[in-house]
């Protein structure tokens, strides 16, 4: 039935949305941690999405071929979490307890104005998974009232 | 054409009530992945479909039971929609747009839902002889 499979993909929206307030906060959070060597230093991560395929393991050939919704996908996953190479900011601060032989302190490479207007876009992007979820309850509930 | 029997009572509204659960999967797909990079949205011609459904009449004969029956609906009606602003990371989901046609698409499927709940209304008062 077409409209539980709603449920499912606004689900895996919802996942999706929330990995990547995941690693909003954490590149928040980690915004001003310090390091004195390239390896050491944070970096700021971001998901990867991609259209989650649909499973044909039940389907045969034919019906595959025959219905519409074939094509479509079964909504969002996260293939992994990658990490930024954007270069990092390397600061000259030698009173700094981090600080290298030469006086300076590597500063992860995470755009602050960039990660908030992410947050926001992704809490947007997760409200709208819940409210196509509510919408897809009404229309199962009403379906119920089928007859009475 | 007698109104007795269910395919004949019923009319076009139990297929288009599942041509709206089908639709709504294919919108709450777009809409999910609004932020896919690279992912293009998608969507079919809605009363292109319908007809397909309702001259399935006009399917394969089945003279045999090993013949296949036929179906006018395939993949082919589903089709790639035209981006309003073309985003940088190549997805063409308006989530404005989507939502607006996921919301229209919902209250079709109830208003065939109403249609279809009067039939069996009427079905159910022949049945009591009302």
């Amino acid at each position: 039935m077409s409209l539980t499979n709603v449920f499912n993909i606004a689900g895996t929206g919802m996942n999706a949305q929330s990995v990547r307030l995941n690693t909003t906060a954490s590149n928040l959070a980690n915004a001003e941690t310090v390091s004195s060597s390239i390896d050491q230093t944070y970096k700021a991560r971001k998901p990867w999405f991609s259209v989650l395929e649909k499973q044909w393991d039940q389907v045969d050939g034919l019906n595959r071929k025959l219905d519409i919704r074939s094509q479509v996908g079964d909504g969002v996953q996260v293939r992994g979490i990658i990490e930024s190479d954007a270069p990092l900011q390397k600061r000259f601060e030698p009173t700094h307890p981090m600080a290298d032989e030469e006086g300076y302190v590597l500063y992860p490479n995470v755009n602050v104005v960039e990660e908030m207007t992410d947050m926001m876009s992704s809490s947007r992007s997760y409200q709208m998974n819940v409210e196509m979820m509510k919408t897809a309850k009404q229309m199962l509930q009403r379906t119920l009232t089928l007859g009475q | 054409m007698s109104a007795l029997g269910f395919a004949n009572s019923l009319g076009i509204h139990p297929q288009t009530l599942q041509l709206r659960a089908s639709r709504a999967e294919v919108l709450a797909n777009n809409l999910a992945n609004s932020d896919t990079p690279n992912f293009k949205a998608r969507d079919f011609d809605f009363n292109k479909v319908l007809e397909g459904e309702s001259h399935r009449s006009l399917g394969m004969n089945i003279t045999n039971k090993d013949h296949l029956a036929g179906k006018i609906q395939t993949d082919e009606n589903l089709m790639f929609r035209n981006p309003y602003q073309p985003s940088i990371d190549g997805n063409t989901v308006d989530s404005q747009m989507e939502q607006t046609f996921y919301t229209d698409n919902a209250l079709r499927y109830n208003s065939s839902f109403q249609f279809l709940n009067g039939k069996f209304t009427g079905l159910k008062g022949a049945i009591k002889g009302q």
